[in-house]
């Protein structure tokens, strides 16, 4: 089944391609920065000491392995497949974002940065960023678009407790991919001490294959759990998807097991159609260059970057990881939108039916889930990744249901 | 040789150092952009670079952010960015036009047909941000064969190992970035600047000309001084940004060139 010649899981190339996604298109004052993050991840991906310190912290900081989860009354509900969930939702901070930023700081110690930056949608990425710089007594700056900070005040609060200085982001349009430009402005003026630790599997090479690196540790545990539980592999695997950091994770160990069929699903907003309110870059995007890298983004003829559209903040980015652009485009992954009401269903459904809060992000892998369950046999086994817990969007949830929890979130 | 080439043979002939300006195509409109633009050489402005607005300017500071965001709200494109250069040509057959910005737009339009448009509007180089040495093959290489000059940004970053595949190839002239940082910053001092002049100049033959943070005659002149010519961006767009009148901003702009051409 691993046949070198015709594996998935060998790229990206050392132009930092998938097939034609990924690269490194950057102003030249970082070009070296990143050139030094590569040798200097490639080093530590191979050193023993950096994969133990890793797990020790997975193990006792961020409390995994995650459990693999069947979600037998929603099974029996949607009256079809096996549906078992990767509770992500249950690490330390309450996404799968933790798994990537152990990962980034503890290579940032390496080199010696005492600087961290980071861009946060939601704020999950920011939270998990500051909880580690935290930890390991760094200095912290998250860039945040505007708009944002305003309707993610919690994670404000929390990231504020931790220790970090959050700017909001005015430049743009105030939102994630602004934010985003504005921690790539940062990088460039502080150049020596600072590290910036991305969020999801998108940026210049290495990011992308780095923060898959990090991630893939839920698709290992995954696979082991599976086998355990079943002696045998999924048929199916689902995640959410935004820049895509989970769904890699998720993905990664099984691209080369040919019988697995992968599912992504993107944030359909209003709907994917020519009014473009939504987030679904492969389904409703075209090639192009952003933030480091080429892959499929929502935009205008003119080449112009559009603001992407959803009920989840976590997934509200115009782009999406070039490894994901290639999947699509090879045909090895099958990518999907789920509109923001149908993912308002799915978090309904779940907290009903199992007693599990979801974040508004792996909602939108579920509601898939709910769509095509029914359908298939009693037999067939579907592993969703429930990548976040959903009490940060309590109130954008309440107010979607006319719920009045009687103050401004 | 295009009309870069001519303009710094000349400049040099004549012992004279260059006087770069910077204004974004379609700010704060499209016509009083295009007046801007034709009353620069006037004002001594030896080589334009007319930005090229994209929504996501991740190098730029804030002043040239908000001057994109302008051209952009005023229906600005690359189309009509080409069709300034087109409209300017028609009066001036000899002031080298630099088209700089960011990949997408061009990448969108598809670089064969982009480098076709760009030339035939009087386009002479091109400075593309995010398109470092690593990837030439995507637009540096077609510009060079296509006849145009693909100038690229040195920084404190390059270092001497880097210096080499930088300079591979660029044309036209090397653009020194003074400081880490993005545009309209703080200035660098000349004396920080000159060692870093020199030690590029070891490795090419270009003109190297320095920006960022360059806002007035004296400055100008210092920093032109000690390399061969200087850029001002920020600073005149910030008078764009004021809606000052044309006369007045191109009064300004002659007083930086007088600066530079002191030197």
């Amino acid at each position: 089944m691993n046949d070198l010649f015709n594996s998935f899981m060998t790229g990206p190339d050392e132009k930092g391609r998938f097939g034609d996604f990924g690269g490194r298109f950057v102003s030249e004052t970082l070009m070296p920065l990143i050139l030094e993050l590569e040798a200097q991840y490639e080093h530590a991906k191979t050193d023993a000491s950096f994969w133990s310190e890793m797990d020790f912290l997975w193990k006792h900081y961020v409390g995994r392995p995650s459990p693999l989860y069947h979600a037998e009354r929603l099974s029996e509900r949607l009256g079809g497949a096996k549906v078992y969930f990767k509770r992500d939702e249950l690490n330390h901070t309450g996404a799968h974002k933790i798994n990537n930023v152990l990962g980034q700081i503890i290579l940032a110690r390496r080199m010696g940065k005492t600087r961290i930056i980071a861009e946060t949608g939601a704020g999950q990425h920011g939270v998990a960023t500051a909880t580690v710089c935290a930890k390991f007594g760094l200095k912290c700056v998250v860039y945040m678009g505007a708009h944002d900070v305003e309707r993610q005040a919690p994670n404000v609060f929390r990231m504020r407790l931790l220790g970090a200085e959050v700017v909001p982001v005015t430049s743009g349009r105030g939102t994630l991919k602004d934010a985003m430009n504005d921690a790539l402005r940062d990088w460039v003026t502080n150049v020596r001490d600072t590290f910036y630790c991305i969020g999801t599997v998108a940026g210049p090479h290495p990011y992308p294959a780095m923060v898959r690196d990090f991630q893939a540790i839920i698709g290992k545990e995954a696979k082991e759990q599976m086998l355990e539980a079943e002696g045998r592999l999924p048929d199916a695997l689902v995640a959410a998807i935004g820049g895509g950091s989970n769904a890699m994770g998720l993905f990664f160990p099984f691209l080369d097991d040919k019988d697995v069929r992968i599912i992504g699903v993107e944030a359909g907003g209003k709907g994917v159609n020519e009014k473009m309110e939504h987030c679904a870059s492969l389904t409703g995007g075209r090639p192009g260059v952003l933030h480091g890298n080429r892959t499929y983004l929502l935009q205008d003829d003119d080449g112009q970057i559009l603001e992407g559209f959803s009920i989840s903040a976590g997934l509200d980015y115009p782009g999406i990881g070039p490894e994901h652009a290639w999947l699509h485009d090879t045909g090895r992954a099958e990518y999907v939108s789920i509109t923001d009401k149908e993912a308002l269903n799915a978090f309904q459904v779940c907290c009903e039916s199992e007693g599990i809060i979801p974040a508004l992000e792996p909602s939108h892998a579920l509601a898939h889930v709910l769509k095509i369950a029914p359908e298939l046999p009693k037999d067939y086994i579907i592993c969703m990744n429930m990548c976040g817990r959903g009490d940060k969007d309590i109130f954008t949830v309440a107010r979607h249901l006319g719920f009045d929890m009687g103050v401004e979130a | 040789m295009t009309r870069i080439d001519a303009k710094f043979a000349e400049l040099k002939a004549a012992g004279k150092k260059a006087f770069v300006s910077y204004v974004m195509a379609g700010d704060p409109d499209f016509d009083t952009s295009l007046e801007i633009v034709k009353g620069l050489p006037a004002a001594g402005v030896d080589v334009i670079e007319l930005g090229l607005p994209f929504t996501d300017p991740m190098a730029d500071g804030p002043t040239i952010q908000l001057a994109g965001q302008r051209a952009l709200d005023g229906g600005m494109t690359l189309e009509r960015t080409l069709e300034i250069a087109r409209r300017f040509r028609e009066t001036d057959d000899t002031t080298p036009i630099v088209l700089m910005g960011y990949y997408n737009p061009i990448y969108n339009r598809g670089v064969d047909q982009f480098l076709i448009d760009a030339k035939e509007a009087g386009i002479d180089g091109l400075i593309v941000v995010d398109l470092p040495p690593e990837e030439d093959d995507e637009l540096c290489i077609p510009a060079s064969k296509a006849g145009m000059n693909f100038i690229r940004l040195a920084t404190p970053t390059t270092d001497d190992k880097r210096l080499p595949k930088v300079l591979e190839n660029t044309s036209g002239f090397v653009y020194y970035v003074s400081i880490t940082g993005i545009t309209g910053a703080a200035a660098a001092k000349p004396s920080d600047v000159a060692p870093e002049v020199a030690r590029i100049k070891a490795s090419t033959d270009l003109p190297i000309i320095v920006g960022f943070g360059i806002r007035t005659p004296d400055a100008a002149r210092d920093i032109a001084a000690v390399a061969d010519g200087t850029v001002v961006g920020s600073a005149i767009v910030k008078l764009i940004e004021e809606k000052q009148p044309v006369a007045d901003i191109l009064a300004y702009v002659k007083s930086l060139a007088d600066g530079a051409h002191s030197a």
